[in-house]
């Protein structure tokens, strides 16, 4: 089946089965490997990604599903702040130390993006229950809310609020 | 002036970049040419006889490349998991160690015990034939928990271990113990089940397994935390395949916590089969599957006593554990439960006699093994909590009975009577500096403030200390350990002054990139950016025994600091050569070589240029280069320790129990990078809280299946579990390590759980509740709240 889809920007086209899941897609035919699978259950959020700008969960929807939609992964996250070489969500983590192994750390992105989308100056509580869909093993999460109050921070600073 | 990327610097890590943008390298990222892909077939029964598998409907579908089996591993010759530690029981004979196949053969002893392994061209056929593989099952009945597993009728896992008994083992002076107990004016008593944990690193297992035959090398890429330990058991052990001929590589893992530090069957059976099938095999573990086949921690069942005398004097301490070791002995099971529980009873008191016996018992259950902390977390839960015991028992406060016990700062060196001799520590200091940074004083105010708002508070307290540093070969080897763990590390300066490192230690979200770095830095005067850190190829890095135990920056700095210095001597001899000077003329201070007194200079960066450029060299006396390499074996265990302080609040209603502040006053001896240490206990921290508020691996006890296996039903803390928590380091050095580091892995999972779980009883102590187990659920709180306010139990 068809799906046409903007993936980072870039207009892609592929004919894929039906059952195919939008993070099987960005992973093993766009090589975009960024998005990671922790869990089977949709509980983790390695793997989210922004459709349309809102932060869902690749592991749970089929591509088909998202003809004409635009996502962008961790991979092209950076340019969607005006092509710097690191969105501030990403120099936040870096900074704060908000990561450890990195394997939860682009979902984590991702979703903290979204959640100061929702909410420019989250407190310190609201980040802690806006993450409650990702996990972390690491870092015990607290350079993660370090991380997302800081970004969040930068993206007010950036936008003029 | 101090070296701004050197020792104690807190810089950010080097390593970042490629995680935050997404170009992390994870096994399960890997594409090879050809690749086909590997599905196992797992038993749904926790005990039965695999009569037949019948492979045809499989074999069948198009695409669908081998069904392996057990049969076909042993027509192979292929061997079955070694171990890596061996014990010996209370009557000199060594532990029972049954085969343990790669795939089963003949019989499974766990749900998710692999039976087949199946290889097609795509991940969807694969899956598909190996629903379609039939396995004839003849289910017998299973032993589950150990209680279960130890009675007198329980079904036996393999036939020649009787009573399931792997090992009677104990440790310590029996007869001193019976005598302090006969004299002891009192004795507190607990019973506890230390609860059994999944370690759940955020990546899952996975595998790629390549075989080219122009050069009859096998490649196996697996998530693993010592690459070349896996190199040596599977291919010298299982699958007989030269060291030079096999190279196993394990690229940026998602975690470990112990999880990714045993020879997995998976392994094994992938690069079997990939050189059977002439074609790369990629394997990526489905979380639930994790669930029932990655090595669980803990779960032990302990009765202890402590005699005291009537100050509150510590006399004896007597324990008695049953640790689970599931269905098979993993690659360190017996160990952990043995070696790495009983040498910590002493704690941080001085205690003169301790005896403690461990039988080590087969279970229907998956493998049993090494989880974050591995042992020491649950002595120190043992300890801290009769200690607290003790002190309500005999109405002393808990702090006093602690210090009355508490080894003097100046006692070390500290013999314990239970092996291990402690080389430096700070006790009581770090527990002073505990109760201040976490207002200890003030807990009564708000203990009155939270009963306005109607819910119970609670303050505990848990110190501990632990052996890490992994380890002593003569040591451990006495203990039992098969082979040595030793570190290298080799240093090699390139013409240009840059820095590549070759360790063996492997970093898996602990920022050696960086740590190392700076340790170099310090030594060189390079600043970080001019180095790298290259770990986790058997192809690239010499040799090495990877990353456990909190051993890496204790065994493996070690080790990098003592090439480094090798450095620096061949150094000098260059720069004596050139500056025409004696050798005990030339130092190395701030990045230069000079001649003492003179103005005569070389830079680092000269003497590596020249070091490659050696025009007038006297080569008999004076090799070109400039690369070292040394070997480290620690003289000693490393004795990190701390105090931990939890404050929880408990709701009366439904019993959820909220973390309100936790402080943490750790002594990890030397710090290279605070922000790295910081981070450590943070995560440590938390995976204690998750055993101690929520996380338990939980078996039906009859049919043997895995209640809580996946992450709807295995309850992971979230960063709203965790209020912020507040770290410090009261550090003393450590005594023989080259650079007093200590480690900071463990230390976090090690000195939570009992912190969190004697705040609670305390909460709840106005109930007349003495001792709850762990994991602290809503439900079990509620229903011991419930009990405690029958009319009866006031009684």
């Amino acid at each position: 089946m068809d799906v046409a889809l903007e993936v980072n920007g870039a207009a892609v086209r592929h004919d894929i089965r039906e059952n195919t899941l939008l993070v099987d897609l960005l992973r093993e035919t766009l090589g975009l490997t960024g998005t990671h699978v922790g869990c089977d259950t949709s509980q983790c959020g390695a793997c989210v990604v922004h459709v349309d700008g809102r932060a869902i969960k690749s592991c749970t929807v089929l591509a088909v599903a998202l003809d004409g939609s635009s996502v962008t992964t961790i991979e092209g996250l950076a340019a969607t702040a005006g092509g710097d070489a690191l969105h501030p969500m990403q120099t936040a983590f870096h900074e704060k130390h908000g990561l450890q192994c990195g394997f939860c750390t682009p979902g984590m992105i991702m979703s903290a993006v979204d959640l100061v989308r929702q909410n420019p100056a989250p407190t310190e509580r609201e980040v802690r229950a806006g993450l409650e869909g990702n996990l972390c093993r690491c870092t015990g999460y607290q350079n993660i809310v370090a991380a997302v109050i800081e970004g969040a921070r930068v993206m007010r600073e950036r936008q003029g609020v | 002036m101090a070296n701004p990327t050197g020792i104690g610097a807190a810089i950010l890590r080097k390593e970042d970049r490629r995680f935050i943008t997404g170009r992390g390298n994870y096994v399960a990222d890997l594409k090879r040419p050809g690749m086909t892909m590997g599905v196992f077939v797992r038993s749904p029964h926790a005990h039965a006889m695999v009569r037949g598998v019948d492979a045809t409907a499989a074999l069948a579908m198009p695409g669908v490349l081998a069904v392996l089996t057990g049969a076909d591993l042993a027509a192979d010759g292929v061997g079955g998991l070694p171990v890596g530690w061996g014990i010996t029981g209370k009557d000199g004979l060594p532990m029972k160690e049954p085969p343990h196949p790669a795939l089963a053969d003949g019989k499974v002893r766990y749900v998710g015990d692999a039976v087949a392994f199946v290889v097609a061209e795509t991940l969807e056929l694969a899956r598909q034939a190996a629903e379609s593989v039939v396995v004839d099952y003849d289910v017998l009945p299973a032993a589950v928990g150990v209680l279960d597993a130890v009675r007198p009728d329980a079904p036996l896992l393999f036939d020649d271990v009787p009573g399931n008994l792997c090992c009677d083992w104990d440790m310590g002076d029996r007869a001193a113990v019976d005598a302090a107990f006969a004299g002891a004016a009192h004795v507190a008593r607990i019973s506890l089940t230390n609860n059994r944990l999944i370690g759940n690193p955020m990546e899952p297992r996975a595998a790629v397994a390549e075989y080219e035959s122009s050069t009859d090398r096998t490649t196996l890429w697996t998530t693993s935390q010592f690459p070349h330990v896996v190199r040596l058991l599977m291919g010298n052990f299982v699958l007989k395949i030269p060291q030079h001929k096999l190279r196993v590589v394990a690229p940026d893992v998602g975690g470990g916590f112990g999880v990714k530090q045993f020879h997995y069957a998976e392994e094994a059976v992938l690069t079997w089969a990939a050189r059977r099938i002439g074609r790369p095999i990629k394997w990526v573990c489905d979380r639930s599957e994790g669930f029932i086949s990655d090595a669980h921690g803990r779960d032990h069942v302990t009765e202890a006593e402590m005699a005291l005398d009537e100050t509150g004097k510590f006399l004896a301490l007597r324990v008695s554990t049953l640790a689970n070791m599931g269905g098979y002995l993993s690659t360190f099971g017996p160990n952990i439960p043995t070696n790495l529980y009983a040498p910590l009873l002493a704690g941080v008191y001085t205690t003169p006699a301790i005896y403690c016996e461990v039988k080590c018992v087969f279970t229907n259950t998956v493998p049993v093994d090494a989880y974050r902390g591995a042992g020491r977390p649950e002595a120190t839960f043992l300890v801290e909590r009769l200690v607290d015991i003790c002190a309500a028992e005999l109405g002393m406060d808990r702090i006093a009975i602690r210090r009355r016990n508490m080894i003097p700062k100046e006692a070390y060196p500290y013999q314990t009577p239970m092996v291990v001799e402690y080389d430096s520590g700070d006790p009581v200091g770090c527990m002073d500096r505990a109760l201040e940074v976490a207002d200890w004083a003030g807990f009564a105010a708000r203990k009155q403030e939270s009963a306005r708002r109607g819910r119970y508070r609670g303050i505990g307290i848990s110190t501990y200390v632990e052996a890490c540093g992994l380890a002593p070969s003569r040591l451990a080897i006495r203990m039992g350990a098969r082979g040595g763990l030793y570190e290298s590390a080799t240093v090699r300066v390139h013409p240009t002054g840059d820095v590549t490192v070759l360790i063996g230690t492997h970093s898996h979200g602990q920022g050696h990139e960086t740590t190392f770095a700076q340790i170099v830095s310090e030594k060189l005067g390079v600043p970080v950016e001019r180095i790298d850190i290259v770990f986790g190829d058997t192809d690239k890095v010499q040799f090495g025994m990877g990353t456990y135990g909190s051993r890496s920056l204790v065994v493996g700095g070690s080790a990098l600091s003592k090439a480094a210095d090798k450095i620096i001597l061949k150094g000098r001899k260059i720069a004596a050569h050139q500056l025409e000077a004696g050798l005990d003329d030339v130092v190395f201070e701030n990045g230069v070589f000079s001649v003492v007194g003179t103005d005569r200079r070389r830079s680092f960066d000269e003497i590596s240029l020249s070091a490659y450029v050696p025009a007038d060299f006297p080569l008999e006396a004076l090799e070109p280069g400039l690369e070292e390499q040394a070997y480290y074996d620690p003289v000693n265990f490393s004795y990190p320790g701390g105090a931990h302080i939890a404050e929880v609040e408990v709701d009366r209603e439904t019993g959820s129990v909220e973390l309100v502040a936790y402080t943490a006053v750790d002594d990890v001896g030397t710090v290279i990078n605070p922000i790295i240490v910081a981070g450590q206990l943070h995560g440590g921290i938390t995976q204690g809280v998750g055993q101690a508020l929520c996380e338990s691996a939980v078996y039906d006890e009859g049919s043997g299946q895995l209640l809580s296996g996946s992450f709807m039903d295995y309850c992971m803390p979230r960063a709203d579990m965790m209020p912020r928590m507040e770290i410090q380091t009261h550090s003393t050095p450590c005594a023989h390590t080259d650079l007093g580091t200590k480690g900071c892995g463990e230390v976090g999972t090690i000195g939570s759980p009992a912190a969190v779980t004697n705040a609670i009883v305390d909460a709840l102590s106005e109930l007349g509740i003495a001792h709850i187990d762990m994991p602290a659920s809503p439900n079990r709180i509620w229903r011991i709240m419930q009990n405690a306010r029958l009319p009866h139990a006031a009684e």
